[in-house]
């Protein structure tokens, strides 16, 4: 039986939907979730944060083809993005924590624009795509005619690994503490002989790298073109509002509820499906107007 | 003289356009004690936050330990061993009692590790039973023995404690001035901004009076004890 004809699937099929909503899910947690901290520790709204999707997915390509290995490319991807982060922070985004929203906002569509046209003249206009590594390219049989691959698997295990790392180290650590603290109040962080600023350059770094993680790991399969990063950017910011700004775990929750509205609601709703995630956001301002987790 | 710790020279702040500090000379020295006196909207804080670089003074100067800290970031001042307690306390609510001095923790400038967290649990039991107690679940004592408490968690040289009883019950704020006795004693220098005026006084050796933001006077605590038109005429309300 095909899957999702309008209205029933099969286990087969409702299976497969939910995994690929944890994994959809899973992957938007990780651009969201440097978003809000940049946006609730820092109060920078960082429409760039797209772009940074965007530069993974293309460092993917560019970097699988010269070393020939996934593998490779993400692990010289995470290091290099987050000295172009830790350098953009520095240079740029230091000079916004106190201008107006207006400014931010001026600044970093500017970016988006400048790492378009970068995009463009470096790697071209063309869509690309990028080989699932060999021992992931296999699928798992689930029915007859259904099976779901492994790489998407792969792809949420990451994930979930590093959302536990990104729990640990802001629950139990002290640089975790102080990036709560900052949170609240930076004077009085700085007041207690504590670098903000270089707590501030940490996270902003950690953000850019996470995002381009997530555009590195799903260039197999969502491919590599250009633009890619401003779909990405407002469900990103979808998801930060609900989840609270400034709460990774509120983004978490809000990740993974807008990722199976999304997957089910293309199933399930196709003619509405572009409505979904907005009619969630709506349901949930509406019963908790400050998010799912509030601000800390 | 070497031991001085803090130091505002010939300072002028402003809030905008309203000119708050009108030169003011300030110096704290190591050990000392100081009541910085005067009716609300005088200038206290406003001094406390020029020198920590936490407002940026418009003329004048900042020194910490002697050397230039005019336009030092704030956190560069507290490395210095100066530690803050500001007004309305300041503590994180979102962390727990134990976080909030966990990540306060550092050596003092010489090394030293007098406060720590034990210590500053038998300094203040309270804390202790509400040690993994969210910051936001704590009375406004408690509170305020929290920010004191992590204060001393960074082994500072100088104590600056703003307003640190304002809007407790007496009976606790009796206990915040016994603590800060003790503390006094194991030679930490403190600047004490308080509307009790017998009380800091008392704690401290060196008084100050500040109106419209000018210094009316700088002596021992003991001649504004014994001068109470002093009091009247620049405290009293």
């Amino acid at each position: 039986m095909p899957a999702g004809q309008g209205t029933l699937m099969d286990f087969a099929s409702f299976l497969i939907q939910m995994l690929n909503s944890l994994q959809y899910g899973l992957l938007l947690f990780l651009v969201a979730s440097g978003l809000t901290l940049v946006f609730g520790i820092m109060g920078i709204i960082n429409l760039a944060h797209g772009s940074f999707y965007m530069i993974g997915a293309y460092l993917a390509f560019v970097l699988t083809s010269a070393t020939g290995s996934l593998f490779l490319a993400i692990l010289l991807g995470i290091p290099l993005t987050f000295i172009v982060g830790a350098f953009l922070e520095w240079a740029l985004f230091s000079h916004l924590y106190k201008r107006e929203h207006l400014e931010q906002v001026l600044l970093t569509y500017g970016l988006i624009l400048i790492f378009e046209e970068l995009r463009s003249l470096l790697v071209g206009d063309e869509v690309h795509g990028v080989d699932i590594p060999a021992i992931f390219s296999a699928s798992i049989p689930l029915s007859d005619v259904l099976s779901y691959p492994v790489y998407r698997l792969v792809i949420s295990g990451v994930c979930i690994v590093l959302a536990v790392a990104l729990y640990f180290v802001i629950q139990r650590t002290r640089l975790g503490m102080m990036i709560r603290a900052g949170n609240h109040d930076r004077t009085m962080v700085e007041a207690l002989g504590i670098n903000i600023n270089m707590i501030y350059r940490v996270v902003f770094a950690l953000g850019f790298a996470l995002a381009a993680l997530a555009g590195m790991l799903a260039a197999p399969i969502s491919s590599v073109f250009p633009n890619m990063g401003s779909h990405v950017l407002i469900i990103s910011f979808v998801i930060v509002v609900i989840g609270g700004i400034g709460s990774v775990w509120g983004a978490l929750i809000a990740a993974l509820v807008i990722g199976f509205a999304d997957t089910f609601g293309k199933v399930l709703l196709p003619d509405y499906a572009g409505m979904v995630v907005y009619l969630v956001m709506a349901v949930v301002l509406l019963w908790r107007p400050e998010g799912i987790l509030k601000k800390g | 003289m070497s031991n001085m710790l803090l130091e505002a020279k010939e300072v002028h702040t402003y809030y905008g356009a309203s000119h708050i500090l009108h030169g003011i000379d300030f110096h704290i020295r190591q050990g000392e004690g100081i009541a910085l006196m005067g009716r609300n909207g005088m200038g206290k804080s406003t001094l406390i936050k020029s020198m920590l670089g936490i407002v940026r003074p418009r003329h004048g100067r900042v020194l910490v330990r002697g050397d230039d800290f005019t336009k030092a970031p704030t956190y560069k001042t507290a490395q210095r061993g100066i530690a803050y307690v500001p007004e309305g306390r300041g503590i994180f609510p979102n962390l727990s009692v134990r976080e909030n001095l966990q990540m306060a923790a550092r050596a003092g400038l010489d090394g030293r590790r007098e406060w720590t967290f034990d210590r500053v649990m038998s300094t203040f039991p309270r804390l202790g039973e509400r040690i993994n107690n969210g910051g936001w679940q704590l009375s406004g004592g408690e509170q305020q023995m929290l920010t004191i408490g992590r204060a001393l968690m960074t082994n500072p040289d100088l104590l600056i404690l703003d307003e640190a009883t304002e809007g407790l019950a007496p009976l606790i704020a009796m206990e915040i001035w016994r603590i800060v006795k003790e503390i006094r004693k194991t030679g930490i220098a403190t600047v004490i901004v308080d509307k009790n005026h017998g009380a800091v006084t008392s704690i401290c050796d060196r008084a100050m009076i500040l109106v419209k933001g000018q210094v009316v006077f700088d002596g021992t605590s003991e001649a504004v004890r014994a001068d109470p038109e002093l009091i009247q005429k620049h405290l009293g309300v």
